[in-house]
């Protein structure tokens, strides 16, 4: 295992701290392990957190700031964090509107962050909850964990986090989270594994001439493996189980986000995009706004994953709106 | 003997150093299960977890059985992290509350404390029997434990009719396929592997067995 670290233990705390020195405008509770916005709480605003594992930044501590995320709670590589860290995560931005948790769904996550809102309900905080679950490369029945959060998470947290800045309720809040969430399909592929650092090891094992195809973001089983094929062939194996999932009519409006998984650079992933568009532009469907580049990693894999979010006019504008993060930044 | 047993938090507590010895003893083997189906990481968590909650039971000394359960729960919860954590510590927050502020339990209050316990894991994973989870050793655990106290028997004969029954149980996981966590991801790939949170519910009943009814 090659990796810029000083020991496999340190590795989430280091982190931090050079997020720190990196962001001075950021709050960092290294105790708890907390990124909060500097100017948190804002009184009257509704407070939207965010956590999960680490290893998939710049989600979720890059989008703490202004019309994004409040706090995130980062946990150990591809582990939950704690419901004490929620918790704390939630007293920190309650500026009196109530609190949303956005969860992706795996299980370690939706319990954790249960027990943080059961926690925070009992100190008097109003918090909301909606699970993100939008890859269909994972068959949803009541026989699996059911679909994984993946890309649809960072546009959640981004027009969310709108909504709110602008003074939006809870409960208009969260109603918005769960659109963004109805409306938003994802599939991911892998062309290498990863190396979590404390396993010092790939987490599987790809020949150089296969690909992974839904692929999850810890490095999980995809749908099948098949042999490595052109930027226009995989995007057609993305984009197909999107729109069989959520057809869309012709002349209907998506945000496109073509995301790396932290090992694909972005000339790549711009071919890649140039092909999505093309197939998209098969379908009718008209691109309205996009968004590529690595926002939702799993270390150093490489690989990619097409989000389509069906746009309303309302989500739009919310997408439009300042943002003012470390990760991502427009009309600040 | 079998009225003359009582429960007290003295032997809560040796039942926490005990789960924390047999896991560290059996931290590299829940690993390893938890490699095929899971992310490989059952064991060390649940080590680390178990020594937390025994260094806070020595910090603070809980007076009653709730103070017990809470104690535990709040380090397992922050300790172990993951799915194991909330799920273990749902356990002890749940078996203390239903233990209640009283220094002992008897027979029929340790076993309607530990369905209690079993009964919040069950809620907080929303999992049933047969979805290959450490429901899979606890209830048959507790079930066993109950007709075995409705039968007549001693603490002593429902913690040893629990521990087989969860023995039992865990064996019952290889074949099955995985319908909740990481492992439901894999589908039919989940079948002939023995589930780690089975595993480490075995632990737990057998060390029960060992410390509040030896």
């Amino acid at each position: 295992m090659k990796k810029l670290i000083n020991g496999t233990d340190d590795v989430v705390a280091e982190a931090l701290q050079g997020m720190e020195q990196a962001h001075p405008e950021l709050k960092i509770n290294h105790e708890l392990k907390v990124i909060v916005r500097g100017d948190a709480p804002v009184q009257g605003k509704v407070g939207v957190i965010s956590g999960g594992g680490s290893g998939h930044e710049p989600m979720h501590g890059g989008f703490v700031g202004r019309g994004m995320l409040d706090a995130a709670c980062p946990g150990e590589v591809f582990t939950s964090p704690t419901p004490d860290q929620m918790l704390e995560a939630t007293k920190a931005v309650d500026g009196g509107a109530g609190v949303l948790h956005i969860v992706k769904n795996y299980t370690g996550d939706v319990l954790n962050f249960e027990m943080a809102a059961e926690l925070a309900q009992a100190d008097g905080i109003d918090v909301a909850s909606v699970v993100i679950d939008d890859d269909v490369a994972v068959q949803d029945s009541s026989f699996t964990a059911g679909r994984r959060g993946v890309g649809a998470t960072v546009l959640a947290e981004k027009i969310c986090g709108a909504a709110a800045e602008a003074g939006k309720d809870l409960a208009t809040v969260t109603e918005l989270c769960e659109r963004v969430n109805a409306q938003g399909r994802s599939m991911g592929m892998a062309l290498t594994s990863c190396t979590v650092p404390a396993a010092g090891k790939p987490t599987f094992e790809l020949g150089d001439d296969e690909m992974e195809i839904g692929i999850g973001i810890h490095g999980e089983p995809g749908r099948e493996r098949r042999p490595v094929t052109t930027a226009a062939e995989v995007a057609k194996q993305l984009v197909d189980p999107i729109l069989a999932d959520l057809p869309y009519e012709r002349g209907e409006k998506a945000l496109v986000f073509v995301n790396s998984m932290g090992g694909t650079p972005l000339i790549e992933l711009y071919i890649l995009y140039n092909e999505v568009v093309k197939l998209l532009a098969e379908h009718g469907i008209e691109i309205a706004r996009n968004l590529v580049g690595p926002y939702i990693t799993s270390l150093e894999m490489q690989g990619a994953s097409v989000t389509l979010l069906k746009l309303d006019d309302e989500m739009t504008g919310y997408w439009d709106a300042a943002v003012e993060t470390p990760a991502l930044r427009w009309g600040a | 003997m079998a009225d003359a047993t009582a429960v007290t938090v003295e032997d809560l507590v040796a039942w926490v150093h005990r789960f924390s010895e047999v896991i560290a003893e059996h931290a590299d083997e829940l690993t390893q299960l938890d490699s095929p189906i899971g992310d490989a990481d059952h064991g060390t968590n649940m080590r680390r977890g178990c020594r937390a909650a025994v260094e806070a039971l020595e910090a603070t000394g809980p007076e009653d059985v709730t103070g017990f359960g809470r104690a535990i729960a709040m380090k397992l919860i922050s300790a172990v992290g993951g799915t194991s954590g909330p799920l273990y510590g749902s356990f002890f927050l749940a078996f203390g509350t239903a233990g209640g502020a009283t220094h002992t339990l008897d027979d029929a209050g340790t076993v309607a404390a530990l369905r209690a316990a079993v009964d919040a894991v069950a809620a907080r994973g929303k999992a049933e029997p047969g979805d290959k989870t450490m429901l899979d050793a606890l209830i048959p655990a507790v079930e066993a434990m109950e007709a075995s106290l409705e039968a007549g028997g001693s603490l002593r004969d429902a913690m040893a009719a629990g521990t087989t029954a969860a023995e039992e149980g865990m064996h019952a996981t290889t074949p099955m396929i995985a319908r909740k966590g990481r492992a439901s991801y894999l589908g039919e790939r989940s079948i002939g592997h023995q589930d780690p949170g089975a595993t480490s519910s075995w632990l737990l009943v057998r060390s029960a067995a060992e410390t509040l009814a030896a």
